[in-house]
């Protein structure tokens, strides 16, 4: 087991080296010139070489990625030359010269925002997705089952732009049941956070619980004809028990896998969620980063997020594990 | 361990069966039509006798099991028909009460073993959930019980193997966890449903003998459904030949063997291989089981009869011959007259053996 961790650790380390290359190589081969976005209006030829210089741009991209690497590590300093330069400590993943901050503490400030959002979209479509799922699944075949499924459908057929748009326009601006979404920690003031939080939570919540709902129900469903349920039967287990402790454990397992990777998804940001609610977390920041061409903040967040996957991948399979007896982690 | 409960011998007299059921009848409805599963199954067993129910795949075999034991879904099927156990009538009982004679009085076996036990828990826990179900003991009796089971069925090392899970034990040794399971409240009748086809050639006899031994000593009644005749010469007392959701031959094992009456019977002790003689190749039986949906007109089994023609008017065709007594103890649906039916088999059955190894292999 431990060795099975060491290992995943490794390669998950691995996997984040090849995919920084990958991503530092990317964005220089992208059109665009990161020095010219540093000075705006001023911009003449020769600030641009200037700050070029400064930045680091001018070196080779090879010596570009080291410096990068080593600043996760080490630390560095930007601009040295210069009466101010700008010290970025470690883990460093870069400095952002469009917005004048450190990429890390920019993600920092996004990274609650989209915590609480997922998090709490996450709790509404499990509870409603599995649960209805399931009671899909006893009462196949008969009106509930295609009521659910209906829903399912309907929900998996909306696009989150509109559902969050339609919310927005009727519950805040018409009826003004809603202030204005306005991001507030939760530790501020508890109110105001889940009255901006809401709308957006339920707008995630019907996409991926209309998901949930249809998988949850083929589960279900599978695992009934399984020979053990019908051991349990035969054993006259009452139907509850035979449901519950013999079915549903067998049959909801696989969805642990896939709710732990939704969620590591969607810890990475939710783009167009936080755009239309104007919530300032990691969807809103990529958006942002790409269209102002900024590239240290775009592979930051792109590192960031990969990482969370990938990490989200071995707590699933660790978990996985546990659940089920006959995997064995070697 | 609880000894056989002498009180509910004398309640049932070893003569009366413990088992009765008369003219089952189970339908599926599905898109395609009706499913015709069983038509008109009759058939009892007495404690400590052991009843074979022979027949290909689809002949509705596994399914009067399933449906004795109430495991047939009352809302996807139309069961009709009477299942009697130990007294009680069963297809017009409660599903509650069903419930409570499953794993108490009859208990059941499964083909697959591996996928009959559940593979998330201990066999310790799924054995003890089967006593604990029924009877009011403890968790740690009930783990008790669970070893001593296991010990029985053969298990070595039983208070270690207890907290094993499936996965870790071999098909035998499973399929030993799954006899425990079923016997672990000493029911009165067990059903086992091709207990030894998913097991190694090795297994299975010592499976079989084990069926045997624990039957004697609980006082069972064993229903083996099984498509393999050549156990069933070996451990049943009793056979009913099923085709088509029918029973089409009934009788005590070795007359049947000695004296098979029905075609299909025949057709299926010819499909044997056998070592002990040299034929050119088997004799299948030729065609398909017909399609529940749609059973043939007359007799089941004529689009697969030889002996069509010696029956009059081609009433195989177009009459459905009932289940009707040939001697005594012995029940054949065939429109050929029974000394006739005597005489084909007695051909049939000379031809598989007239030919000894040695001679054929001398002819070659």
């Amino acid at each position: 087991m431990a060795a099975y961790i060491v290992r995943r650790v490794l390669l998950m380390i691995t996997l984040l080296f090849i995919l920084s290359i990958t991503v530092f190589v990317l964005f220089n081969l992208l059109p665009g010139d990161p020095a010219r976005l540093t000075c705006g209006k001023s911009c003449t030829p020769i600030v641009i070489e200037q700050n070029r210089h400064r930045l680091g741009y001018d070196l080779p991209i090879q010596e570009q990625y080291f410096k990068f690497v080593g600043g996760i590590f080490f630390g560095r300093v930007f601009s040295p030359e210069s009466p101010k330069p700008i010290i970025c400590e470690a883990p460093c993943l870069g400095y952002s010269f469009n917005r004048h901050e450190e990429v890390l503490s920019l993600i920092m400030r996004s990274a609650p925002v989209t915590f609480w959002l997922a998090i709490g979209a996450f709790i509404i479509w499990i509870t409603v997705g599995v649960s209805l799922g399931i009671y899909a699944a006893l009462r196949r075949g008969r009106w509930p089952d295609r009521l659910v499924m209906g829903i399912s459908l309907i929900g998996y057929s909306l696009p989150s732009f509109f559902v969050g748009l339609l919310l927005m326009f009727f519950v805040v601006i018409q009826w003004q049941w809603l202030p204005y979404p306005s991001y507030v920690s939760p530790f501020e003031d508890p109110f105001a956070f889940l009255q901006t939080m809401i709308l957006p939570w339920i707008v995630l919540a019907i996409l991926y619980a209309a998901f949930y709902m249809r998988l949850t129900r083929n589960q279900v469903l599978e695992v009934f004809n399984d020979d053990f349920v019908r051991t349990a039967r035969a054993k006259g287990l009452p139907e509850r028990t035979v449901v519950v402790k013999h079915a549903l454990r067998a049959g909801l397992t696989p969805i642990v896998t896939a709710a732990g990777l939704d969620l590591a998804g969607l810890l990475g940001g939710a783009i167009i969620s936080e755009n239309i609610f104007s919530l300032p977390g990691l969807g809103a920041l990529a958006v942002d980063s790409i269209t102002n061409s900024d590239l240290p903040l775009i592979t930051g967040i792109t590192l960031l997020t990969a990482a969370l996957i990938i990490f989200a991948n071995l707590i699933v399979d660790l978990l996985y594990a546990v659940i089920d007896p006959r995997v064995r982690l070697v | 361990m609880r000894q056989p409960d002498s009180l509910r011998q004398t309640e049932t007299p070893a003569q009366e069966p413990y088992v009765t059921v008369t003219n089952l009848v189970v339908k599926f409805p599905s898109e395609d039509g009706v499913v015709h599963a069983v038509e008109g199954v009759d058939l009892s067993v007495t404690r400590g006798k052991t009843l074979a129910v022979v027949g290909e795949s689809g002949s509705g075999k596994s399914v009067t099991a399933l449906a004795i034991m109430g495991l047939i879904n009352r809302k996807s099927a139309t069961v009709t028909g009477e299942v009697w156990v130990d007294g009680e009538e069963l297809i017009g009982m409660s599903e509650a009460g069903v419930r409570k004679l499953r794993g108490s009085k009859m208990a059941m076996i499964f083909q697959d073993p591996m996928s009959s036990l559940h593979p998330f828990y201990r066999i310790g826990a799924q054995l003890g959930e089967a006593a604990r179900v029924h009877r009011n003991i403890s968790k740690a009796a009930a783990r008790a019980e669970a070893i001593e089971m296991l010990n029985r069925v053969g298990i070595p090392a039983p208070k270690r193997r207890v907290d094993d899970y499936p996965h870790q034990l071999s098909g035998g040794m499973r399929q030993r966890v799954m006899i425990a399971m079923a016997l672990i409240n000493s029911p009165a009748l067990l059903i086992a449903d091709e207990p030894t086809t998913a097991l190694d050639v090795t297994v299975q006899a010592q499976i079989l003998d084990l069926i045997a031994k624990l039957q004697a000593e609980f006082n069972t009644a064993v229903i083996l459904i099984t498509h393999d005749l050549g156990i069933v010469a070996d451990v049943a007392d009793e056979v009913r030949v099923m085709y088509a959701g029918r029973v089409v031959e009934a009788a005590p094992t070795e007359r049947l063997y000695a004296t098979p009456e029905m075609p299909y019977t025949l057709g299926l002790l010819a499909s044997i291989p056998r070592m002990d003689r040299r034929t050119d190749r088997l004799d299948p039986i030729k065609g398909n089981p017909p399609s529940p949906l749609k059973h043939p007109s007359g007799c089941v089994f004529h689009p697969r009869c030889k002996y069509t023609d010696r029956v009059p008017d081609g009433a195989c065709m177009t009459v459905r011959p009932d289940l009707l007594p040939s001697e005594s103890d012995h029940f054949v649906r065939c429109h050929i007259p029974a000394p006739e039916r005597r005489e084909i088999a007695t051909e049939a059955l000379a031809a598989l053996t007239a030919v000894p190894l040695g001679v054929a292999g001398a002819t070659e």
